[in-house]
């Protein structure tokens, strides 16, 4: 397929612009005008039309394909949220922040309380903050709390636990902090080996970061014991709720223990989810930590209105302008209002369910390292076909050649030529039953021909890709010949 | 001349006062092509098994640790344009840094070349 540079010819105009009646020359110092027209390329709007949505149709997405792809819920996004959350576009986000400002954006704030309200009985928390615009920005607004927390109490603890099993962002997080890691290793029942726990717990841990289920799609048994024992040592326990699809309505971080907690409402509430983004990772916490939300906070005051408390003495500041990711906000509220108490306890009852379909039929040809009853995402290892030469990363590579997104691979670390799938709620059984069936060919063909796994993708526009040498040289520029035709018009 | 390797797969050659940090052969294998290190600057001070340096590969981005306590006094910048070296030459032109060592008594805690060679079956 061409590149768009490719396709332009000099002269062809998509659009006919009026002339700029603002006269840049005389406000802009010489030196920095151009002189010739930036080379950019030169279509008719058929061929610009054509070209994107040429371009749209090759990619693979949650609209076109079954998409697995483990520890990051990549499910289906009902259409309507979108209309919910054009309905908020007119509302300009200064608007509330301005004196008296409050009174024009009811609808707006209203929103963001009564999501926060809901995101709490989900989790058991206290409060929610929603500013957060991803779930790694929640994490690092969680590890400011907790630092926060103990800087008031004049606790001086500079270090943070994580189990190996935890997503890379939980470390990082606290590293940014300037927390010291130690990281706890997972024992042969799937997660963080409690004795290694124990002994690592003193006076100076500020945190425990734990994700759970974790990501071997596991729910830790031990989850309220560890955060008992943190608080013992005067820790906090700190939730990573990437995985929260698991447990709506079934269990919830608050009433397990945890003080802090993050959601990623682009994977559990159904808002747009990969390919950059946006994102939302709400905070929530219990009581003592509410002094320490970032601002500002959406209040409810007397009248019944919606405001803002704009200052808090003890409060982090603020972490991101305006209110977060407002239509990332409003999309997760209708999700939540549309399925209901009952609709949410499903989702996380399918999607359980649907991974542990997948695990049992496939758990005879691929390698089940923790062989035991899976949440939302079963963690299989390649280990087996990688005696023929096969890895993870060819049997992901035929999987696109059969129709399916390719689930995860290589994470979670810690198991060997990983393949981490997630099927979501969202998949029926046809659809299940054709991935599974796909997943048996790769095996099939991993014992009788590996040359044809190695080969794949066959079928698709671009063939194998050469990642080593994209990710050593990389090369993201056009580079425009001279004396294409892009010269300045009079 | 005295190799020793740690549980993360490091190995350190003591020359002297110093030594010369890299990763084993059997960690190469684990990481797959390697696309970038990042080097440490020298004159950083780490403490036996601080993070030193990380490197990336297709797979994974993975901290280096430091088989001994030391100041790092210099470093493979070949590294920089040619990160291939290390699946090339793990073991001897795909060093990373070398450090002097502030505290030797360290390694006791390292493995000869059997020991960790039979650590390494053990994983297989």
């Amino acid at each position: 397929m061409e590149l768009i540079f490719e396709k332009s010819v000099a002269g062809r105009l998509g659009v006919a612009l009026p002339d700029s009646d603002v006269p840049g020359s005389d406000f802009l110092p010489g030196n920095l005008l151009r002189t010739d027209p930036p080379p950019l390329p030169e279509v008719g709007e058929p061929e610009l039309v054509r070209h994107f949505t040429n371009l749209s149709q090759r990619n693979f997405s949650v609209d076109t394909n079954f998409y697995p792809l483990g520890s990051c819920t990549m499910k289906y996004n009902p259409k309507v949220l979108e209309e919910v959350a054009a309905l908020f576009s007119g509302c300009h986000p200064m608007t509330a922040l301005l004196p008296g400002g409050h009174i024009f954006a009811q609808g707006s704030l209203e929103l963001i309380y009564c999501l926060g309200r809901m995101l709490c009985e989900i989790t058991g928390m206290d409060e929610v903050a929603a500013q957060p615009l991803a779930g790694a920005h929640g994490e690092l607004t969680g590890i400011m709390i907790i630092h926060a927390f103990h800087k008031a109490r004049g606790n001086r603890k500079h270090i943070v636990i994580v189990p190996d099993s935890s997503h890379g962002t939980n470390p990082a997080s606290a590293a940014m902090m300037g927390y010291e890691i130690v990281t706890i290793p997972t024992a042969p029942y799937g997660d963080m080996d409690m004795n290694l726990f124990r002994k690592a717990m003193n006076g100076e841990v500020a945190a425990v970061m734990m994700t759970c289920p974790n990501t071997l799609g596991l729910f830790n048994p031990h989850v309220g014991e560890i955060c008992a024992i943190a608080h013992e040592h005067g820790a906090l326990a700190y939730y990573d709720g990437a995985n929260l699809n698991a447990i709506m309505g079934k269990a919830r971080p608050g009433d397990m223990g945890f003080d802090v907690i993050h959601l990623n409402l682009h994977k559990t509430f159904a808002t747009p989810h990969g390919g950059g983004g946006p994102g939302s990772g709400p905070v929530g916490v219990k009581k003592e930590l509410i002094p320490f939300l970032p601002v500002p906070r959406v209040v409810k005051i007397d009248d019944g209105a919606y405001a803002l408390e704009q200052e808090n003495p003890l409060s982090i500041g603020r972490i991101s302008g305006f209110f977060g990711n407002f239509a990332v906000l409003a999309r997760a509220c209708a999700y939540i209002v549309l399925l209901g108490r009952e609709g949410l306890v499903r989702v996380s009852e399918q999607a359980v369910l649907n991974a542990n379909y997948l695990q049992e039929k496939l758990k005879k040809y691929y390698d089940l390292p923790y062989d035991i009853s899976c949440m939302h995402e079963c963690v299989f290892s390649a280990a087996r076909q990688l005696k023929q030469g096969v890895h993870a990363l060819d049997i992901a590579k035929f999987l696109i050649d059969k129709g399916f997104h390719p689930p995860t691979v290589y994470f979670p670390l810690i198991v060997k030529e990983a393949m981490m799938i997630e099927p979501t709620e969202t998949e029926s059984k046809a659809n299940l039953d054709a991935f599974i069936a796909a997943m048996i060919e790769a095996a099939e063909l991993a014992e009788k021909n590996p040359q044809a796994l190695m080969q794949a993708p066959v079928t698709m526009p671009v063939k194998r890709l050469d990642e080593v040498k994209a990710a050593r040289e990389i090369n993201v520029c056009h580079l425009l010949a001279q004396g294409t035709g892009h010269k300045a018009r009079d | 001349m005295d190799v020793l390797y740690t549980k993360e797969h490091e190995w350190i050659r003591i020359e002297g006062s110093a030594g010369v940090v890299g990763i084993t052969g059997y960690a190469v294998g684990q990481l797959g092509d390697i696309t970038f290190v990042e080097l440490p600057s020298v004159g950083k001070v780490v403490k036996q098994f601080d993070v030193l340096c990380s490197i990336e590969s297709v797979k994974a981005a993975s901290d280096i640790y430091a088989p001994l306590g030391g100041t790092v006094v210099a470093v493979n910048q070949s590294l920089d344009s040619r990160p291939e070296i290390i699946n090339e030459s793990a073991e001897e032109k795909g060093w990373l840094v070398k450090i002097e060592i502030s505290d030797p008594s360290g390694t006791g805690r390292l493995m000869e070349r059997q020991e960790y060679d039979e650590y390494v079956k053990g994983l297989e």
